[in-house]
């Protein structure tokens, strides 16, 4: 569809539509899980490991149990008799990946709660369910639990020492995957190259941390054998299954529902062990349970992310030409592997971004130790080769002297390349094809908005002889956004001729009802208010994926369309009988059908939805069946590929090593933007993110495995008041791939500001040849340079 | 994180506080502005069995005028001091200290009383008590005592009041005219804790410097009196020179601790650069002000 011509006939895709969401948010309506009341309600607690690595020798739940106000109570062994693990709920790894990148994958299955050892800091070895969450916690304290400490394996580097200690004795290893990908001659490749760099680039350990945590209600309903589940979670569809696996239900009959969600960015983007066992506590209790995660369980036991080690080698030749890249690199993936080794898969696809080279070869680890699972956090693997990468390109400007601006430019795939061919495969298992894009041009708007490459060069020299250190910071990177496998919707036309759709989408403050409910009133001709939007609840769409990876406005928006393409058929054979016209005269207009050109001829749709009824008096042509509903599933060819171009200007304090950020840019291609300003919203949300990651935001244990942030008095996060001057300036160059030519944004903006800022700092201290190759970055690392140059 | 339980008590007057915390010490704690306490007993940390909650008790609750010093209440609010003229022209380094606690809604509720007997090493306020020499006035069944803000501090988070004491009101003596004061910290976001801040009275007499104070704050057990700095600056005037000596003084008389946020190495260093803007900032508004 041509959007110039969608946004001149008034469509509202391309229009800032204010969120329908915020009403209820702004005035104190929302309803998140912890609002939840129930009659007869009771409430979990869980017992977690104070030991990174632990035996469990025995757990006592007697006391706990007899402790008034206490309703249940249960041990590893109880929860192990009662749910038995079963096989192959463990995610791994898509099977067309698997076929065409190198593996050895053997990922660990995680127990609902353990019965046999402990892995890490805060993983639960028991829980209390009581009339209260202070009582439940006040049974905590009852428990005894006997653990016998084993020798932790605090990282990934001691994890692989010969004779470690095995996090999973019967895998035989502490790797859950080794992969392995090359293009062109691989490693052969630095052969010819005239230049050489090696580096290790450390990139540390942060997580999503949503404002709020996570929360599960259950409640089973003994008559019709039915179970509700209210989850903060981003994948409805996936709880259910697991639950029902678990409980032995037929997926209809159990219900998950996300209502308002306060943030997820990843860390809720898969099914954990509390939203399986809250269900069953509520079928086996009789009564509905409630869990919400307290703040500091969320930062022991909610997946972390990043925590990654790269060693690169880069040739090039005089002019700054990459020739070829090797990186072989760890993944701390902490005890578990929660999305298998997705986010391995990812840093592979994503290290060369918008460069063109020739020769990569690049290796995998992804390490079990005694940390807390590692999952996807906004961003999944891509930060990290980010910061490996674009470092890199600063390295080979400062070897030749030449500008890490101009360094880009000759190395970025100019726009008449495109679609290029990557040459790698993505994790969907489709060979990469960068759609559509122009990344110089990003690059050279990027560097407009700080005043233009010469005038900061300018005004960077002027500032050194007045013994000020400005520092011009760049990063650009591509993203496969839109994923796979699939995404569900429903749309009906309502008797009163309303418009309704229901997705798989899963929400966390996106703004999708609004966003879906714009695709829905241009695909029906009708003003917005008569799109009603249902996301997140399997009750209304049988199957569905889930809000993670950027997908959501590509696969709703496509599963949306598809089902739309199938009423709007019958919508037209229905109107031809009512208006004893050809279907061919028709248009869709004024919320229904009408014939072209003649302004009296016309159907609403609730005439015709009235005209489509089963039973007696109908008007349904022949052959066509009753109703006006369409459940389709869209499955997306591959990824579409948003990039961006970062850079910014910081100002480095020498005496502290603090770092001032003058403004931050980032130029963003999405495709078509479907609402701008939410579209803004999801750019500014992800640099914050990415410069808490960069600064601030830190998991850090201690040599002996146990983490040392543990409340948000030690693990800082950006608040308002840290947020530097920000620009966002889109580019809009469509997919080739979807209809609407949309691509995935949600993602992006945490990418890059990691590295942006280690380059600002390393370009400002240019002087003393200064290199920060791990984050985050630290101000006294900077401001050992200045003692040490004195 | 919900607390172990305990009992709430409301006392409406300070005697009546005080018999309670009589009768329930050492399980008893007053309770300010909870902005420290509440947290440590969601922990779990602290888990006194009885709160003797100070909130009812109005006459705790002031700020005036009292010749040579300001007389202030415990319970007065970080943000009541915010927004006070008489301690802004009387008092202007307790104002400079309140600008750098937390956030709006944390001082809304925060006492001074409070901070002085959580006696966080890197809280504001015992650094600025300490460094103008006020005096801290506590209460028990058993009579007052004044205590010198010197003898107020012993260690990480710990006073020298008794479990059955209050402290009732702090008198912060007056800014002599003419003089200028700061206080300058470097923290990891706005509004939190310092790494390591430095409060500065300055008194000038032309270049050289006739009266001066200083205390760190973040870069040891507990806020710190800058006796050598003090007497290299009152010595040696302001020079470039002397200011380094200071900062280099400043920085050897604190003992931090490394944690997540700072190296110990990083603490020190920090207090000789803070040392340096603080009294760069006091002696400017003190020319101001002259
Ligand atoms: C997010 C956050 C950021 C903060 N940032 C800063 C900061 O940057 N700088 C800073 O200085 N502070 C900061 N604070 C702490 C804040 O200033 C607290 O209010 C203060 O430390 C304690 O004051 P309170 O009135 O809340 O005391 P409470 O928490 O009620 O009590 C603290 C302790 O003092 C005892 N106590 C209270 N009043 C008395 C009394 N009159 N007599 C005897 N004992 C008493 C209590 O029993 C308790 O042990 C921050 C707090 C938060 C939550």
């Amino acid at each position: 569809m041509d959007d110039s011509v969608r946004r001149e006939s008034g469509g509202y895709i391309g229009q800032s539509v204010p969120r329908r969401e915020d009403k209820n948010l702004l005035l104190g309506q929302g309803n998140f899980v912890a609002d939840i009341q129930l009659p007869g309600m009771v409430h979990a607690a869980f017992a977690r490991s104070p030991l990174p690595h632990a035996k469990i020798v025995s757990v006592d739940v007697t006391a706990a149990r007899a402790m008034n106000g206490v309703c249940f109570a249960a041990s590893g062994d109880d929860v192990m008799a009662a749910l038995p693990p079963i096989n192959g709920m463990q995610v791994v790894a898509p099977q067309g990946w698997r076929d065409r990148v190198d593996t050895d994958i053997l990922i660990p299955d995680q127990p609902l709660i353990p019965n046999d050892k402990l892995r890490y800091v805060g993983e639960a070895f028991a829980l209390v369910v009581a009339d209260s969450r202070y009582i439940a916690e006040d049974a905590l304290e009852l428990i005894e639990p006997d653990l016998k400490a084993l020798q932790p394996l605090p990282d990934a580097e001691s994890a692989l020492v010969d004779g470690a200690p095995l996090v999973h004795e019967h895998l035989g290893r502490n790797v859950a995957a080794f992969l392995h990908a090359k293009k062109g001659a691989g490693a052969e490749g630095l052969e010819a190259a005239s230049h050489r760099l090696k580096r290790r680039f450390v990139h540390h350990r942060y997580a999503a941390m949503p404002m709020e945590c996570r929360g599960v209600v259950a409640d089973y309903d003994t008559r019709t054998d039915t179970l509700t589940i209210w989850s903060s979670t981003q994948v409805v569809h996936w709880v259910r299954r697991e639950v029902a696996t678990a409980l032995g239900m037929p997926e209809e009959r159990v219900r998950c529902i996300a209502p308002d969600v306060g943030g997820g960015f990843g860390g809720k983007g898969h099914v954990y062990p509390e939203d399986i066992l809250v269900a069953w506590l509520a079928r086996e209790i009789g009564r509905p349970v409630k869990w919400v995660e307290d703040r500091h369980e969320h930062i022991l036991n909610a997946a972390h992310s990043r925590d990654n080690i790269y060693d690169v080698e880069i040739g090039f030749d005089d002019d700054g030409k990459i020739l070829a890249l090797t990186s072989s690199f760890l993944v701390d993936s902490g005890a578990y592997t929660p999305v298998g080794a997705g986010i391995a898969g990812n840093s592979i696809a994503h290290m060369l971004g918008p460069y063109h080279i020739e020769n990569y070869e690049t290796d995998c680890k992804v390490v079990l130790t005694n940390r807390t699972p590692n999952a996807p956090y906004r961003g999944a693997g891509r930060p990290e080769v980010a910061f490996a990468m674009e470092r890199s390109v600063d390295l080979v400007a400062n070897h030749l002297g030449l500008d890490p601006a101009e360094v880009r430019f000759r190395n970025m795939i100019p726009p008449e390349d495109m679609p290029y061919e990557v040459g790698l495969t993505y994790r969907d298992g489709v060979a990469m094809i960068y759609d559509s894009g122009d990344y110089p041009s990003a690059l050279r708007s990027a560097l407009a908005e700080l005043g233009g490459l010469e005038t900061i060069r300018q005004r960077q020299k002027d500032a050194l002889s007045e013994g000020r250190y400005l520092g011009l910071g760049l990063g650009c990177y591509v993203e496969g956004t839109g994923v796979g496998p699939f995404e569900g919707a429903t749309v009906k036309i309502d008797p009163t001729g309303k418009i309704m759709v229901a997705t798989g989408a899963c929400p966390q403050g996106q703004g999708h009802e609004t966003i879906f409910a714009q695709f829905a009133a241009d695909m029906w001709q009708v003003p917005i208010d008569d799109v009603f939007v249902t996301v997140a609840d399997t009750g209304h769409v049988t199957q569905g994926y889930g809000t993670i990876a950027s997908r959501s406005t590509v696969t709703a928006s496509g599963a949306i369309k598809l089902a739309t393409d199938e009423v709007h058929e019958k919508v037209f054979a229905i109107a031809a009988n009512l208006l004893e016209t050809a279907e061919t005269d028709l248009e869709l207009r004024d919320a229904g059908v009408g014939v072209k050109g003649v302004p009296d001829m016309h159907v609403s749709y609730r005439d015709i939805a009235t005209a489509a009824k089963p039973g007696w008096g109908h008007q349904r042509p022949d052959g066509v069946v009753a109703g006006l509903e369409a459940t389709s599933y869209y499955e997306p060819p591959t990824v579409t590929w948003s990039y961006a171009a970062n850079a910014t200007l910081v100002e480095i304090d020498p005496e502290t090593g603090q770092i001032a950020i003058e403004k931050y840019v980032e130029v963003h291609d999405a495709g078509v933007l479907v609402n701008p300003k939410l579209a803004d919203g999801q750019v500014k949300g992800g640099l914050v993110q990415g410069l808490g990651g960069a600064l601030l935001e830190e998991l850090a244990y201690d040599d002996h495995g146990q983490l040392l942030t543990g409340s948000l008095m030690d693990y800082l996060l950006p608040s308002a008041s840290d947020v530097p001057p920000l620009a966002v300036i889109h580019q809009e160059t469509p997919s080739l791939l979807n209809a609407f030519g949309v691509k995935g944004l949600g993602e992006g903006g945490a990418i890059a500001p990691p590295v942006v800022i280690a380059n600002a700092v390393c370009d400002a201290l240019r002087p003393f040849k200064a290199e920060l190759n791990s984050t985050p970055v630290r101000w006294a690392e900077i401001a050992m340079f200045f003692d040490q140059n004195g | 994180m919900k607390p172990a339980s305990f009992d709430h008590l409301l006392p409406t007057s300070l005697h009546e506080a005080l018999e309670m915390l009589n009768t329930h010490a050492p399980d008893a704690r007053p309770l300010a502005g909870g902005q420290s306490l509440v947290p440590m007993m969601n922990f779990r940390l602290a888990r006194p069995t009885v709160l003797v909650d100070l909130n009812r008790i109005s006459d705790l609750a002031y700020i005036s005028d009292a010749g040579d010093h300001l007389a202030i209440g415990a319970m007065t609010r970080e943000r009541t001091i915010e927004n006070s003229g008489l301690v802004r022209t009387a008092t202007p380094l307790l104002y400079d200290a309140t600008l750098h606690i937390g956030h709006l809604p944390i001082r809304s509720r925060g006492t001074i009383g409070g901070s002085l007997s959580n006696a966080d090493p890197a809280a504001e306020y015992p650094a600025t008590v300490l460094a103008l020499d006020a005096t801290l006035v506590a209460q028990s069944v058993r009579g007052e005592r004044t205590i010198s803000a010197a003898e107020f501090f012993d260690g990480v988070m710990t006073t020298t009041l008794e479990p059955d004491e209050i402290l009732t009101e702090i008198r912060m003596p007056k800014a002599p005219p003419g003089s200028g004061s700061a206080l300058v910290e470097i923290s990891r976001r706005h509004g939190d804790f310092a790494l390591a801040g430095v409060a500065a009275q300055i008194t000038l007499d032309g270049n050289s410097v006739t009266d001066i104070r200083l205390a760190a704050c973040g870069v040891g057990p507990g806020p710190i009196r800058l006796a050598e700095s003090e007497m290299i600056l009152r010595e040696r005037g302001l020079s470039d020179d002397a200011l380094a000596a200071a900062g280099g003084a400043a920085a050897a008389a604190t003992d931090p601790d490394g944690d997540v946020h700072a190296t110990a190495a990083y603490r020190r260093k920090l207090a000789g650069v803070m040392t340096k803007r603080a009294v760069g900032k006091a002696a400017a508004r003190a020319r101001q002000s002259a």
